[in-house]
């Protein structure tokens, strides 16, 4: 009986292997999965890596990534170049095999079922790679009739994503003769034409003027409401301007995983309150400012004829308040015309967390 | 299936949105006649027989397929569409089978456009037909094969002109296995006369010779058939070994 099971399962693989072929040699690479199971039950999101890991050869490019996105996120992804994010979207798309982990589209597994994942999904990898030879209408009839549409589904389609890409002008002219701003539109449109729940997007941004730039975040923004969307990029002031979220990840590691807000607030001049004050010298101001509660530390960033800017920072776990400030200067009656809070910079912290290595070599 | 064919129809389109295609049916078809009429001496032959032209074909082929072959997969790779290929609901090897098709559609228009030999020899004698129709059908496996193999050798690297090479050396030692130089070399080694045997049996040539002949052995189709399943087969492994 287990004898006879055992030799069905065995010639349901082997065929397995035949129909579905070279993916089908997946079968062989096999990982205990019970607990990653129960981990994907728990959350709920449209996209899900759990302790994804890649390796080329002895090098691990990925290491133990694991992160979920729901409908109407906008995940910004960062790291320095070579961090691993473009191999981490590549296994995410399904192009790469992952040496371990588990992604999840929706509600399929990116390795076991790669054509339902990938129906859910479109992509811009890097660079917006585009066949050079064909149109842009050509092309993107092409990517239609791949996506499974058909006839005036297919004409809408491509119809819509020209105009949401503003791709009128250039539409019957071959990809090669684009230029990089219209080239990376039409790799986009390439990405948005099935409407998909799920948007990867490898540095959309990147060779756009700025105008082109600013459209494209309206767009991932207004898009951002109704899918799940993955954005890759170095600049960090896209990560404010759209992203509700933000991972980091530095030599293939997960380094920081939230919201723009608290990731500004790991900066250390987050929270920082900085004060013009006029009448009066430096050690003055640093006497007598250190009496406001909570404050730990006067610094004097500039002497000039407008006046003494001074930086108040606070003690551990505590916050100076701009209101607390405001009410000891009036009491002393001294003159000031600027006073606000440090909101903290992205550049700042980015550098903090991603450069911990070489910075503590510094150090020493 | 369907995918396969829309994959096809792209590649087929972008053979003759470039020069390559007419490039290669001039070449090809001024190749032909050249070697048929010139060395082959159709006219001294006085036979209304295809046999100075097909007899050719392995030699062009090994030439001329690998350059419609070359840019299959090394072109996806290095203008990095493949990615974008590979991220598409379709299997790997509705990919693989439908670029191949194309190619081999192609070849299939360009062996078309010679049937004016078999007008020629209908129009100067009383030629059999059934070794004519065997032997276009055994050149247009042939062709598959080389296709094939040059289809395999360009997944392996991005690099056109590496990929040219080397399938034109693969498909020059798939030709010559048969040739008597070749087996008389392992005569002389003392080789034993069932591995010379099967030295030539792995030759194009030598099951192409059948089929000129007039002969359909089953044997020759599976020979070919199998020889392009074998090639398509690597293919996928090779580009699937790239990504991991």
């Amino acid at each position: 009986m287990t004898v006879g099971t055992n030799a069905f399962f065995l010639c349901q693989k082997v065929m397995f292997c035949f129909t579905d072929w070279p993916s089908g040699w997946c079968v062989a690479e096999f990982y205990p999965q019970g607990e990653l199971q129960t981990k994907i039950g728990e959350t709920k999101g449209m996209i899900k890596t759990i302790d994804v890991r890649k390796s080329f050869g002895s090098s691990l490019a990925v290491d133990q990534v694991s992160f979920e996105v729901k409908t109407g996120e906008v995940l910004g992804f960062l790291g320095p170049n070579g961090a691993g994010k473009s191999t981490t979207m590549r296994m995410i798309t399904g192009f790469l095999p992952l040496s371990g982990g588990k992604i999840q589209i929706g509600d399929y597994d990116i390795e076991e079922n790669p054509l339902e994942a990938k129906k859910l999904m479109g992509y811009l990898p890097e660079n917006a790679p585009a066949y050079a030879d064909m149109s842009v209408i050509a092309f993107l009839e092409f990517v239609a009739k791949i996506r499974g549409m058909k006839g005036v589904e297919a004409k809408e389609a491509v119809e819509k994503a020209i105009r949401t890409c503003h791709l009128e002008k250039v539409r019957m002219q071959i990809i090669d003769t684009l230029s990089k701003g219209y080239l990376h539109r039409v790799c986009f449109a390439q990405a948005i034409l099935h409407d998909p729940p799920v948007l990867i997007l490898d540095e959309p941004t990147d060779g756009l003027d700025p105008n082109q730039k600013h459209e494209m975040r309206e767009l991932i923004k207004e898009m951002g409401k109704t899918k799940a969307i993955i954005v890759s990029t170095h600049i960090l002031e896209e990560v404010e301007a759209i992203c509700t979220r933000v991972i980091i990840i530095d030599q293939g590691k997960l380094v920081f995983n939230g919201t723009p807000a608290e990731l500004l607030a790991k900066s250390p001049e987050a929270g920082q309150v900085v004060v013009r004050i006029q009448g009066h010298n430096a050690a003055e101001i640093r006497e007598k400012l250190p009496e406001i509660s909570d404050v730990a530390q006067v610094r004097i960033r500039q002497e000039g004829p407008a006046g003494v800017t001074a930086i108040l920072s606070a003690k551990p776990e505590k916050a100076v308040q701009a209101g607390k400030v405001h009410k000891f200067l009036r009491d002393l009656n001294w003159d000031f015309d600027e006073l606000h809070m440090e909101n903290g910079r992205l550049d700042e912290v980015f550098r903090r967390i991603t450069s911990l290595d070489s910075a503590g070599e510094v150090t020493k | 299936m369907n995918n396969a064919m829309t994959i096809a129809k792209r590649e087929l389109a972008s053979y003759f949105a470039s020069p390559v295609a007419y490039v290669f049916l001039v070449i090809f078809l001024v190749l032909t006649g050249f070697f048929t009429f010139m060395m082959g001496n159709f006219f001294a032959r006085n036979d209304a027989s295809l046999l100075s032209f097909f007899v050719w074909h392995p030699w062009l082929y090994m030439l001329l397929v690998p350059a419609v072959g070359m840019r299959l997969w090394s072109e996806e790779q290095r203008m990095g569409t493949l990615e974008l290929l590979f991220t598409m609901p379709i299997t790997p090897a509705q990919a693989i089978w439908g670029k191949f098709i194309a190619g081999w559609i192609f070849l299939g228009v360009a062996l078309l456009l010679t049937l004016p030999m078999v007008f020629t020899v209908y129009y100067l004698g009383e030629p059999d037909g059934g070794p004519m129709l065997t032997g276009y059908l055994g050149s247009f496996l042939m062709a598959g094969c080389y296709l094939a193999i040059s289809g395999m050798t360009s997944a392996l690297t991005r690099n056109q002109v590496i990929s040219f090479i080397t399938s034109v050396v693969i498909c020059l030692l798939l030709v010559l296995a048969g040739y008597p130089p070749v087996t008389n070399i392992l005569l002389k080694w003392g080789a034993p006369n069932a591995l010379v045997e099967f030295a030539a049996g792995l030759s194009v040539v030598f099951h192409f010779e059948s089929m000129q002949r007039g002969v359909l052995d089953i044997r020759d189709l599976i020979y070919f058939l199998s020889l392009i399943a074998f090639a398509i087969f690597t293919t996928g492994v090779v580009l699937k070994s790239k990504r991991s």
